[in-house]
């Protein structure tokens, strides 16, 4: 794979293709490709899902492990995401300290996930203001065909809704061999994941490839879930120092609903 | 050798069942994914490429550079994110096993990278990342003299047997497990990689290198299965 | 549909290959592909005793008593009289610094331009960031010399580059360029293909852009076995 990164006349090319509305594979400037959900990545996690959304790959595992719980929430279990984005999915990224990219995406996907209170962290309490459940999710990109913060949201939240709290001893120890039983209370609504437009001149569109990527100028990322009936954004970031024009913005407000809708029918028969 | 019931039922001289894919990361120039049993690696190749920094750069040939580490949901403690001493240690050894079997004088100031990751570890993790390296390397279509094999060898008591699981790796009794991982040239008799932890006789060695031979065999032709069902 | 490459048996359209080939399998390195004393090694091929081993993997191909192994994967190795794409990435004293997706980096001494460029107007030539069509003059350790002093050459100027795998360049151009004339001809576009993998297309509009760059993915996925060129035109006519 080239890491010769896309010339300005491709850049020029999409940026006058996608004020015609077209895209090189055939889509819709709002469409996303086919997505893929399979489970059971490791054995080792108490929750794993593998996400394919055209040619990206994120795999995404899920484990708790008991720990003390933070002074302002004595009452409820730990929720900790990270992620890498290793060198093994793009030409792009390097080995050494993690680069803003890779600090960002497993950030993004957490506040999604807390913000949406899509798990009961109140019921991961193992003894009150002493122990606690944490859980612990971490991302890893394997093949970065672009928007991977989208394929890793998909990916965490379909790994919640597969994960099982092990079972402890009698000395309150972990014991990771036994068969657990009891799954993570997470909510029954339709829950969160995150939703990225990119912007490249006048246009807007959504799950670029990494060719589309590269030539957008800004990109943001909101959080969207399901809360007693409604739907609700529970997390938004702006990246790049593109403006976005209060037009756009309304513009997407109307979109994203729609899409949250469009994306959990592709995605029910996978959870 | 005594008939050793081992945890999994298997032979002394029984593999775990081996699955083996080539291209799984269309991004990498080279990449498989290879398994023994419940131990899986995925193992990508990027390169030849430029080296940064230049003063790693070697004038007279390109230098290879792997990387080995377990994701972080692989094991049941979760492992903590960033390589430790034992990756480090593993990623030179496993550089070591690769190295001998690549020609890389064509391409000066240059590196090939290679990445091998642990998505579920049940022992043998670091033998099932060079099986997968070593096809991934092939697959980049880099010259190579052979691929190279590998698999852990091992002694329980006083049984010698190939391919420990976890549970082997844990056991007690007698002269205890003994873990003992090899590499070889897939059609040659050169080791490029041997280790071992345990406790085991001199004259015992000619029998493990006997059955490494063996196991390498089958090894070998599920290799080879791979590479040629990939269809780029 | 996608028949494996070691069953197809029919005459793939190499670049320069006039001889009629005979055997074909997919062979890793270090294995025996004949044996005997008649054989000649060649390219990815060493002789060892009576055996002919593969260097690499790929296809080992038997053409009379030659034997190579054609890379069916595998980086972009430069050789001297391809034909490139590139990006300026740096102006220096003596000529321009051109990325062509390659470990060591392409350079287009200022002697090598189509016409006389004074020191003074480089950057008006060729900027940071344009992209050109190229020869490859000379390959050294340090770096590829390249030239645009030939036809075809030059600044590449509106359309858009994409990447496939140099190793299926050969099959995009065809035998004598009758894949990519086809395509071209059906598409109503100007292409530029370049051996490292990198090709341009400029059109005179989005849809044949479009068309002619699914056109050439099409032709590289895979292997499609016989009928291509006729899969391709019904793919074009639509």
């Amino acid at each position: 794979m080239s890491s010769m990164e896309s010339t300005n006349l491709t850049i020029t090319t999409l940026k006058r293709m996608f004020g015609e509305g077209k895209r090189f594979d055939g889509r819709g400037l709002l469409d996303y490709r086919d997505i893929v959900v399979t489970y059971d990545v490791s054995n080792k996690a108490e929750g794993s899902a593998r996400v394919k959304i055209g040619k990206t790959e994120v795999i995404v595992g899920v484990k708790l492990a008991p720990g003390t719980p933070y002074p302002d929430s004595l009452d409820k279990g730990n929720l900790m995401v990270s992620g890498d984005l290793l060198p093994l999915a793009s030409p792009r990224f390097e080995s050494g300290p993690p680069g803003f990219a890779a600090v960002e995406l497993p950030r993004l996907v957490d506040r999604a996930i807390r913000e949406s209170h899509m798990i009961d962290l109140s019921k991961l309490v193992i003894k009150k203001g002493e122990k606690v459940w944490t859980v612990m999710i971490d991302i890893y990109p394997l093949n970065d065909d672009g928007n991977l913060i989208d394929a890793a949201s998909i990916g965490a939240m379909a790994a919640l809704k597969k994960t099982v709290i092990p079972e402890l001893d009698e000395n309150g120890i972990v014991d990771y061999e036994k068969k657990a039983k009891k799954e993570l209370p997470v909510s029954e609504e339709t829950a969160p994941i995150s939703i990225s437009f990119f912007k490249l001149g006048d246009a807007i569109i959504l799950d670029p490839t990494r060719e589309e990527e590269e030539a957008c100028d800004t990109r943001i990322t909101f959080g969207i879930s399901e809360w007693k009936k409604q739907y609700m954004i529970n997390s938004c970031q702006k990246s790049k120092p593109v403006s976005l024009t209060e037009k756009e913005i309304l513009k997407m407000m109307e979109i994203l609903p729609e899409k949250f809708e469009q994306l959990n029918k592709k995605l029910k028969k996978f959870l | 050798m005594t008939a050793h019931k081992r945890t999994d039922g298997r032979t002394a001289t029984e593999l775990r069942p081996m699955i083996a894919k080539v291209g799984v990361i269309p991004n990498a120039d080279g990449s498989a994914i290879f398994s023994f049993g419940d131990t899986v690696a995925i193992a990508a190749v990027y390169g030849p490429r430029q080296l940064h920094p230049q003063h790693m750069q070697d004038p007279s040939t390109g230098i290879l550079r792997c990387t080995y580490d377990l994701l972080s949901f692989s094991v049941y403690d979760r492992k903590k994110p960033g390589p430790s001493r034992r990756s480090q240690e593993i990623s030179k050894v496993t550089e070591w096993a690769l190295a001998p079997a690549i020609d890389l004088v064509g391409f000066p100031n240059q590196v090939v990278d290679v990445q091998i990751y642990i998505i579920q570890a049940d022992a043998g993790t670091r033998t099932a990342g060079i099986n997968a390296a070593s096809m991934a390397l092939a697959h980049a279509g880099l010259p190579m003299k052979d691929l190279i094999c590998s698999v852990a060898c091992g002694k329980l008591d006083k049984d010698i047997v190939v391919d420990l699981n976890k549970d082997e790796e844990d056991f007690e009794g007698g002269e205890g497990p003994t873990d003992f991982p090899i590499a070889k040239f897939a059609t040659s008799d050169d080791f490029t990689l041997m280790q071992l932890d345990g406790m085991i006789q001199p004259e015992r060695v000619k029998e493990v290198l006997e059955v490494a031979k063996e196991a390498c065999k089958e090894i070998y032709e599920v290799q080879k299965k791979a590479l040629k069902e990939v269809i780029e | 549909m996608k028949n494996k490459i070691n069953e197809v048996h029919e005459t793939e359209e190499i670049e320069g290959t006039s001889e009629e080939v005979k055997k074909r399998k997919i062979v890793v390195p270090g294995e025996v592909i004949v044996s005997g004393e008649d054989y000649l090694p060649s390219d990815g091929t060493k002789r060892v005793g009576k055996d002919i081993i593969s260097n690499r993997f790929g296809l080992a191909e038997e053409a009379g008593r030659v034997i190579r192994v054609l890379p069916i994967t595998g980086a972009f190795i430069p050789r001297r009289g391809n034909t490139v794409l590139g990006r300026v990435i740096d102006i220096t004293f003596h000529g321009w610094l051109v990325d062509i997706d390659t470990a060591a980096s392409g350079f287009l001494p200022i002697e090598e331009s189509p016409r006389f460029i004074s020191k003074n107007e480089m950057d008006q030539f060729l900027a940071i960031g344009d992209v050109i069509a190229a020869k490859i003059m000379g390959v050294k350790a340090k770096g590829i010399d390249l030239t645009l002093k030939s036809r075809g050459l030059g600044k590449l100027e509106d359309g858009f580059t994409f990447r496939v795998s140099p190793n299926r360049v050969p099959r995009v151009i065809g035998k004598e360029g009758s894949m990519i004339n086809m395509i071209k001809e059906k598409t109503g576009c100007n292409i530029s293909v370049g051996q490292n993998g990198w090709i341009w297309i400029k059109g005179e509009s989005t849809d044949n852009e479009i068309k002619a760059r699914n056109a050439i993915e099409f032709v590289t996925e895979k292997v499609h076995g016989s009928g291509l060129t006729e899969k391709v035109e019904a793919m074009l006519e639509k």
